[in-house]
């Protein structure tokens, strides 16, 4: 461990060293550790983003209207195809046609593509969900805090079963629980209202609150993700509260402070340290939430529930532009970095360790 | 970050704390309403728990449930027969497409926890020149969805086209290469006597990789050209692309919290910095190292969009490819009671070791778990 502590070892030598070899001699020590990852990141991690900034400047792809493809070079015998030619460069086109949203590129990705509504939907999708899921895991952990309720235990063991199950198994067993016909919230509604009623989570265009340009789909989802994500934030809330000291509450209470004065002032700002960060993994996961969307609305009805990576998977899974796919996620990046940086900053996560 | 990760800790220790008769009594209309609150939300998580369960068990082979019923009239486990044998109208059986897909969250998570640790240790414990930005290169890639890059990833994947018999050579290679590596590790600390069950757990994992890698070299594909982009392995190393980073992350977090007295006395005693990682830091980091095995393989276990465009044939199909097919519209004529036990019979294994697990993985979800 002697390279940790250059000083040391520089005095020892009693010669004056050039900073290259110094540079050296610090990275000596963990580059054998760093080596296999270090390669294994550049081929497989770096390389393709950087050939992802390339081919975004590229029609690479299927190119329907010549009725080529760049993608396959390798045809019977090892010739290529007739169908190939090597991808061309067209500038900044795929850039300038996603976010003016060109009509004609509108048109060939079947008329349902706007990027500036993808890009608000997914916010707001983002930025609503969390909303929800930090509150109702804050409530819901003051709630199984209350000293003297009887069963926490069962509660605790109860409330933890969203996390445990995969992700795309959720989203699978709710689209289904959404079915119009057969699903069991429908059936449920209908027990309670007594009469048959077929509610088309998936299929009703118009917004149900008119004013709010948001599909029915979309609450549909909101119920999914909010029944997922809310124990986790209950988790993180729990962990926190039981840091609180009791002597806290006790002196408030001594001084006439009421229960709801209390959570403003002592519970809620106490829980921030721990929220904050838990809140902004839950952003970036939330904006990034591609089995919910995927598996239940598939981004109906008309492509309005679509987020950016839904949207990315279908440029290349559905169109086959890739490099219009390519452009599409350099912007998410856009979108993702800023948001990183802050979050960075927020839970200060790649400052140095000194513990 | 520190204080959250502590918190799994903090929380067992409260919960016994709870337990205890010490706390005041509530009045007795304050534990009715809390009560119900606590039973609604309950109601609530385990709706659709209950309701998938439930239409497991029908035995009516009905292809749409048209009624709720907690257990539905002679259950029976008919649908699970059923989803084992044939789950989906591709010839294969539930065994090959969990293969498949364990072979597949198998391979990425011990590849990815064998390198990702010791570059995790590397940045924990060193300090070196270009750190701080190879760190945020490393944790800016985790905020990257693995969708984003799916389209280089095919590309470059694709254009990888070998005959079998180079494959087999290349992945011989790699297997020995692995295989050794393990013995390197436990052969001279189990001769020098100084081998602890993390010494054999990290070289045993090595050994399996190169084992894995020489049966999956002397049982090529059929085909005489092997497509990368159209093979488990080809999606293995796509996934690998994101799940390293993860790891590395995850794992730094958790090395970030073993406290360095430890290490500060070995170095005293002499021991080098291969000792201090074999044998303090290693096996302290046990727990860390199977939660992050454990949320990698499950992301390998549940895997959708780069098999779903990767893949074509039906031989290398997975779990959640099929899953997909019994969903919603693209169901067909498939009964929702084989879409439950399917369901169910996939989430199993996953939920079971996750409950065993729970209390170190909360923690290590709030450290670094954003990878999409």
């Amino acid at each position: 461990m002697a390279a940790t502590n250059p000083e040391v070892a520089r005095a020892g030598t009693g010669a004056p060293r050039s900073p290259l070899s110094e540079t050296w001699r610090q990275l000596r020590g963990p580059l054998i550790y760093l080596l296999p990852a270090a390669l294994v990141m550049l081929t497989v991690t770096f390389y393709p983003l950087v050939f992802q900034v390339w081919m975004s400047f590229t029609d690479y792809g299927v190119i329907r209207e010549e009725g080529k493809q760049t993608l396959n070079r390798f045809g019977p015998g090892g010739l290529p195809p007739a169908n190939y030619r090597p991808p061309q460069g067209v500038g900044l086109q795929n850039y300038t046609d996603i976010l003016t949203n060109e009509p004609s590129f509108v048109a060939k990705l079947g008329g349902n593509f706007d990027f500036w509504r993808i890009l608000g939907f997914n916010l707001w999708w983002t930025f609503s969900n969390v909303g929800f899921h930090v509150s109702l895991g804050i409530l819901i952990a003051v709630l199984l805090n209350v000293e003297g309720l009887w069963g926490r235990k069962i509660y605790r063991a109860i409330f933890i079963l969203p996390m445990v199950l995969p992700n795309i198994v959720i989203a699978t067993v709710w689209r289904n629980m959404f079915d119009d016909q057969y699903g069991a919230i429908n059936q449920l509604i209908s027990m309670i209202a007594g009469s048959p009623i077929q509610i088309r989570w998936f299929n009703q265009i118009d917004p149900p609150i008119p004013g709010i340009p948001l599909p029915l789909s979309y609450y549909a989802m909101l119920i999914a993700n909010i029944w997922l994500g809310w124990p986790f934030m209950s988790i993180v809330a729990t962990g926190a509260l039981q840091s609180i000291p009791k002597e806290m509450y006790e002196a408030a209470s001594i001084d006439g402070a009421t229960g709801r004065q209390q959570f403003w002032s002592i519970t809620l700002p106490l829980l921030r340290p721990a929220m904050v960060p838990a809140a902004m993994v839950g952003i970036v996961m939330t904006f990034n939430l591609f089995h919910i969307i995927y598996f239940m609305s598939g981004g109906g009805p008309l492509g309005r529930t679509e987020i950016m990576v839904t949207q990315a998977f279908r440029l290349v899974n559905v169109n086959q532009l890739y490099g219009v796919a390519a452009a599409f996620s350099v912007l998410i990046a856009a979108v993702l970095i800023p948001i990183f940086l802050i979050t960075n900053r927020i839970t200060r996560a790649t400052e140095t360790y000194d513990g | 970050m520190a204080s959250v990760a502590t918190t799994p800790a903090r929380t067992g220790s409260a919960v016994r704390q709870g337990s205890s008769k010490s706390g005041r009594q509530l009045k007795w209309w304050q534990q009715v309403l809390y009560q119900a609150l606590c039973l609604f939300i309950g109601a609530t998580v385990l709706f659709p728990v209950l309701w998938i369960v439930s239409m497991s068990l029908d035995p009516r082979n009905i292809a749409r449930p048209t009624e709720l019923n907690l257990i539905p009239p002679g259950a029976s486990l008919d649908a699970y027969r059923q989803v084992l044998d044939r789950p989906t109208g591709n010839p294969v059986s539930f065994a090959e497409l969990a293969m498949n897909s364990f072979r597949l969250a198998g391979g990425v998570a011990l590849f990815a926890l064998l390198i990702g640790v010791s570059a995790a240790y590397a940045f924990s414990r060193f300090k070196f020149p270009g750190r701080q930005y190879a760190m945020i290169a490393v944790l800016g890639i985790t905020v990257l969805p693995t969708v984003a890059t799916i389209a280089p990833l095919f590309a470059l994947l694709n254009g990888i086209r070998i005959t079998t018999t180079l494959l087999s050579l290349s992945l011989g290679i790699a297997g020995l290469l692995a295989a050794g590596f393990g013995l390197l590790i436990i052969v001279p600390a189990w001769r020098s006597g100084t081998a602890v069950g993390s010494t054999y757990v990290l070289g045993g994992v090595a050994l399996l990789m190169g084992l894995i890698l020489l049966v999956t070299a002397v049982s090529p594909p059929a085909n005489d050209v092997f497509i990368l982009r159209n093979s488990l392995l080809g999606v293995g190393i796509a996934m690998i692309s994101g799940a390293l980073p993860f790891a590395i992350w995850n794992l730094k977090g958790y090395l970030d919290t073993i406290p360095k007295e430890l290490e500060e006395a070995a170095i005293i005693d002499g021991a080098s910095s291969n000792q201090i990682f074999l044998q303090i830091v290693l096996p302290l980091s046990t727990p860390a190292l199977a939660v992050t095995g454990f949320l990698s393989f499950t992301a390998g276990w549940t895997e959708f969009f780069l098999s779903w465009q990767f893949l074509t044939n039906p031989q290398d199909f997975t779990l959640a490819m099929a899953l997909y097919n019994m969903t919603g519209q693209y169901a067909g004529s498939v009964p929702w009671s084989r879409f439950a036990a399917f369901s169910i019979l996939v989430s199993l294994p996953v939920a079971i070791v996750y409950l065993l697990l729970q209390r170190y993985i909360v923690g290590g979800l709030t450290l670094g778990g954003v990878k999409g």
